[in-house]
């Protein structure tokens, strides 16, 4: 027998179990947004949040060189390097949709172009404030040149033509060696310029106002900026008239284009706003190492930038953000595994280094299945592909395969 | 020796490889219009086990005939494995979602599979054990080996399989109705599932073999070896039009041809700037080519959607 009251007791329970478990699903997501909320809807929360925010980028090479050592100041460097790539990937393949898989080659450009002109190669010396500007230049002409025939190729097609042409640099930058040598083949370009100051190289310590900063936190100050620089211009590019464009064709060609869209332009303008900043850091590289050579510019470093955007979340800034750190900063943790092992199992089995790209392609398969709005997508992206109605995704699903038809 | 005979029998050759690999690509497009990006790596894994498998019985004394086949049944098994799981736990659930989430899954695992190699099997290249007499004959003006031969008949044997399996049995015939529309095939009593499994299995098995002719013709085998491959024969199956497998065939023969008369004859034609070590760039110029100007390819009826 029932006693009365049990009924709702036993609504109550269900009802906090449903919660729990959608809260569950989504506490993450809520948080984030529930930040991002706060932050922009209240002015004086975003004014002390941005301060915050600030003087911890400002401090935290000291703070990480005190608590981790100089090398992780190095990692920080190219963590905000990768920062900048994968923002600009994100450009072509979260806004845009379009999967490019040789973002690499535009990396390489800048590079190779900042090394040739900067080195004992040619015995030029040209300025790095010229350079890197023009090499971001001359890799958006690579990226007008590759996408202007290619852009008009289903998604899927267009992936493998630019991974072909990512390869295709790559076989040229390491045979160019010969009859004229031009790229100095497997052996790269050694010894170039470094970024300078007031005539003083960014490589060498630095005294300022009775501190010493070292070539690794000159970077970071360096980095940071144009990081910054970036990410405003992202945000730019995101809420202009053309950022609306690109959401729309990623959405729905074939509707943006009865909307006056001319999507043949602006896909083009996504690939050569992604191939820009893949120069600009493929400059800063070759500054900042002082050495390029053809192995840095493989497919797996494409996919590895593919990885931060896809990871973090396609298309939303801060989620590329924190994709871009965690690959970079994730596969350093990896060093303790070796240790590990030898502690766990007497000798080490597996070299942790690896397990680095099997560890990435885990990640992706994992985050596409379970998660592919990744782990910290856009409100609004993260409400298309996990609404609270899963028959309407189904809906919407069968609408979209008809009309591809 | 007549150069351009020779060149035009070594693409041959070569060709009759990419086609094999090609198969699989055009086959798995055709029903379900996803670039299985990880074919490359099967055909890797078919090559590395067959290379291990045959090292390892020979070292043991087993006569030749019945390591081989132990070596070819090995690469089978496994591929065919690797190729049915993949599909079961990258593609089959993201079957209705965007396009992009398969292609992006499918480099996932091509770089896991390559990765858990390169863990197994180290970064060192296999030699493929000297188990066969190379015997070398004359022919117009040109020379062959036995190897060779053996080669181009295998994998002749095998495809004229695949066209007989696809174009008279019943599972051929479920496998066509699933590529035309897989959803009325289901309609018709097609358990559409086992089909699509079928048919990676299918490409997998290819590939090992692919796998293991591939072995024997360079001599080694490199966890590495997939992944340009893989790229090639999909050009070569992008060639032909892909999902048509007359197509895949041609394409693979036609691109073999080109590479090695490209290769050959590129320093000539360029006043020696670029010479034969830029071979790998012509799969990817005809790649670019054949999209930009017929994306149906050669055999491809079916104009390519291009939204």
């Amino acid at each position: 027998m029932m006693k009365p009251g049990c009924k709702g007791r036993r609504a109550l329970v269900i009802f906090i179990c449903v919660n729990l478990r959608s809260f569950a699903d989504n506490s993450f997501l809520r948080m984030t947004n529930f930040l991002s909320d706060r932050i922009y809807r209240d002015p004086r929360i975003a004014r002390i949040a941005f301060v915050a925010l600030g003087a911890l980028l400002l401090v935290l090479p000291f703070l990480v060189e005190a608590g981790l050592g100089r090398t992780w100041v190095r990692i920080l460097d190219f963590a905000m390097l990768y920062v900048m790539l994968a923002l600009g990937l994100n450009i072509v393949v979260g806004y845009a949709g379009l999967l490019d898989l040789g973002y690499v080659a535009f990396y390489a450009v800048g590079a190779y172009f900042y090394a040739i002109l900067a080195s004992p190669q040619f015995g030029l010396h040209l300025p790095w404030w010229a350079l890197l500007p023009t090499g971001a230049g001359i890799a958006c002409l690579f990226g007008v040149m590759l996408g202007a025939p290619t852009l008009r190729l289903r998604g899927d097609y267009l992936a493998i033509v630019t991974l072909g042409f990512g390869e295709i640099i790559r076989i040229f930058l390491n045979n160019l060696n010969a009859p004229v040598n031009v790229t100095n083949g497997p052996q790269g370009i050694n010894m170039i310029d470094p970024v300078t100051l007031g005539g003083a190289a960014l490589t060498r310590p630095m005294d300022l106002f009775g501190l010493t900063i070292s070539g690794a936190h000159a970077h970071y100050y360096l980095f940071l900026g144009l990081t910054l620089l970036v990410v405003f211009i992202a945000f730019r590019l995101q809420d202009s008239r053309i950022g609306r464009a690109w959401a729309a064709i990623r959405e729905d060609e074939v509707a943006a284009e009865a909307m006056g869209i001319n999507t043949r332009n602006v896909k083009l303008l996504a690939f050569a706003m992604g191939a820009t900043f893949g120069g600009l850091g493929g400059g800063l590289f070759a500054a900042f190492q002082g050495f390029v050579s053809p192995e840095s510019f493989t497919l797996m470093e494409s996919i590895m930038i593919l990885c931060m955007v896809v990871l973090g979340g396609m298309g939303h800034i801060p989620g590329v953000i924190l994709g871009a750190l965690l690959v970079t900063m994730l596969p350093e943790l990896l060093r303790y595994i070796g240790p590990l092992q030898q502690e766990l199992i007497g000798h080490v089995v597996v070299d942790p280094s690896d397990l680095r790209m099997l560890l990435f392609g885990i990640g992706l398969v994992v985050v596409m299945l379970f998660r592919p709005q990744g782990l910290w997508p856009s409100p609004v992206r993260a409400r298309e592909l996990k609404p609270d109605n899963p028959d309407q995704v189904h809906q919407e699903q069968e609408a979209l395969y008809d009309a591809e038809r | 020796m007549d150069v351009l005979l020779q060149q035009i029998l070594n693409g041959l050759i070569l060709g009759s490889l990419y086609a094999m690999v090609a198969l699989g690509y055009t086959m798995v497009y055709g029903i379900l219009e996803l670039i299985n990006f990880a074919h490359g790596e099967i055909v890797m894994l078919g090559a590395m086990v067959a290379v291990s498998v045959l090292a390892l019985l020979t070292a043991l004394g087993v006569p030749v005939p019945l390591a081989l086949l132990a070596a070819l049944t090995a690469a089978v098994a496994v591929c065919v494995a690797t190729g049915v799981l993949v599909e079961r736990v990258a593609y089959r659930p993201l079957r209705n979602a965007p396009r992009l989430a398969p292609l992006i899954t499918a480099i996932g695992v091509s770089i896991v599979l390559q990765n858990l190699a390169m863990i197994f099997w180290g970064r060192q290249y296999l030699s493929f054990p000297p188990v066969l007499d190379i015997q070398i004959y004359e022919f117009a003006g040109a020379t062959i080996t036995n190897v060779q031969i053996l080669i181009v008949a295998v994998a002749a044997v095998t495809m004229g399989g695949l066209l007989l399996l696809v174009q008279r049995t019943r599972l051929g015939r479920a496998m066509r109705a699933t590529a035309q529309n897989r959803e009325v095939a289901g309609l018709m009593g097609v358990d559409v599932n086992r089909v699509i499994a079928a048919t990676f299995a299918v490409g997998s098995a290819l590939a090992a073999v692919a796998g293991l002719l591939i072995a024997a013709y360079y001599g080694i085998a490199h966890y590495n070896m997939g992944f340009i491959l893989g790229l090639k024969a999909f050009s070569a199956a992008v060639l032909g039009g892909i999902g048509n497998i007359p197509g895949a065939l041609l394409g693979g023969l036609l691109l073999g041809v080109i590479e090695s008369l490209g290769a050959g004859y590129i320093g000539d034609l360029t006043g020696g700037f670029l010479g034969s070590h830029y071979q790998d760039i012509f799969a990817f110029f005809i790649l670019i080519l054949v999209l930009i100007f017929r994306p149906s390819g050669l055999l491809g009826e079916r104009v390519a959607d291009r939204a």
